[in-house]
């Protein structure tokens, strides 16, 4: 009789520490926000990726449809070329474009597609050709300080 | 008295070399007698209660705590960089990857370890364990091997409850009393936490340090003096040596991992 409410307790204990695992894999980790089902991969190439990391999102409408799987340069193009894992149950049109877009003013950097209009879908291996480069902060600070300047001699004169 | 200096020097560098070849033996002989106790499992499932159950309470409200200032702590710290929305990142990195694993071990050296040692020591200096051998029962086998088992497989849990709860606490103090966005703060833990890289190193880790941990405790109470004296001795190294291994080893550890 001891022994067996003994044994229940071991049991609670084990259970909990499970419940924990269970608990830092789905909650803390990225288990449960994409499946490591069935994908294809894509790849695309960008002038700029910014801070762009492997792991990142592949959002469409706001949902995640795919992962960042490897980030390469190539050296011919002078590109960094984007190797995509897209969810096989999510089909995208072959003129679909891709942009680098951030999260928050700060926060992590995904990738956005949007479709197109094409009858046929991206298949694996493709690549999709339309890209939008990363905006990086200090290109966009010395375009809207030119403008400025321009916009300021025009004005005097 | 040069000579006296350096022959004593001598001596304790050869019986801590001594030492060392003697736990290791009495590590792989009771490791020799741990596939009996598939016989009798009731033996290590005892000791987890003893080790697991009662540890409960520490480790819960240990990490607790620990989640609470971390929440604090690195909402302050992210402030400056305008980036509070990292903060659960933050808070779930640093209990998985560091603390829940190290802090669990200290713990588990001063609350499981120090009884461990208390326990075994007092056997012997009460010949229960020369009893023992006079009937033909192999002490390591029926005592040490099964508390051995019990450390080992209690600590990942602990250490895993740790975590949990030290997340549930950043989570508390980040989102409900600072007003993180609660969306931020998962997700951006969810983002940066790796099944793998993070969360199995951790338990990785933390079943290492129950090794480590629970075989010092056992070994010194098994080697202690069979004295009152002896035995409060033995449980102060216990706490000293299980300590500073655990911070060593983590050290060893993390160079590992880290790539």
């Amino acid at each position: 009789m001891q022994k067996k409410s003994l044994d229940l307790w071991v049991g609670t204990f084990v259970l909990l520490g499970i419940l924990a695992l269970f608990f830092l894999a789905m909650k803390a980790g990225n288990l449960a926000s994409f499946n490591y089902g069935k994908v294809y991969e894509v790849q695309a190439k960008f002038d700029n990726i910014g801070g762009l990391k492997p792991q990142a999102a592949v959002k469409s409408a706001g949902v995640v449809v795919g992962r960042v799987a490897d980030i390469s340069f190539d050296d011919k193009t002078f590109q960094a070329v984007v190797t995509l894992n897209m969810d096989t149950r999510y089909q995208f049109p072959k003129d679909s474009s891709v942009k680098i877009l951030t999260s928050g003013l700060l926060g992590e950097q995904y990738i956005g597609i949007s479709p197109g209009g094409d009858t046929h879908n991206l298949a694996a291996g493709d690549k999709i050709t339309m890209t939008q480069s990363a905006v990086v902060l200090e290109d966009l600070i010395s375009q809207f300080l030119y403008s400025k300047a321009a916009d300021g001699g025009k004005d005097s004169k | 008295m040069i000579v006296q200096a350096i022959s004593s020097l001598g001596q304790s560098v050869r019986e801590w070399i001594e030492n060392l070849g003697y736990a290791a033996r009495t590590l792989f002989a009771m490791l020799g007698t741990s596939l009996g106790l598939l016989r009798r499992p009731r033996l290590v499932t005892d000791q987890i209660h003893f080790i697991g159950n009662y540890s409960l309470v520490i480790i819960g409200v240990s990490g607790l705590f620990v989640g609470f200032v971390l929440g604090l702590q690195g909402y302050y710290t992210l402030n400056k960089y305008g980036s509070e929305q990292a903060l659960g990142l933050l808070v779930a990195l640093s209990l998985t990857r560091e603390l829940g694993p190290v802090v669990t071990a200290l713990l588990f050296a001063g609350r499981a370890g120090t009884s461990l040692t208390a326990e075994i020591g007092l056997m012997k200096a009460g010949e229960q364990l020369s009893a023992m051998e006079m009937m033909a029962v192999n002490p390591l086998q029926r005592v040490i091997a099964p508390r051995f088992w019990a450390g080992v497989i209690a600590m990942p849990v602990l250490a895993a409850i740790f975590s949990a709860v030290g997340i549930l606490g950043g989570y508390i103090v980040g989102v409900k009393m600072i007003g993180v966005d609660e969306g931020a703060f998962w997700s951006q833990m969810q983002g940066g936490v790796d099944i793998w890289k993070d969360v199995a190193n951790g338990v990785l880790k933390s079943v290492v340090f129950g090794f480590a941990v629970t075989f010092i405790a056992l070994f010194q109470g098994y080697e202690a003096q069979p004295t009152p004296e002896g035995v409060s001795r033995a449980t102060t190294r216990t706490v000293v040596i299980a300590s500073l291994t655990v911070l060593w080893l983590d050290f060893m550890l993390t160079a590992l991992m880290f790539n």
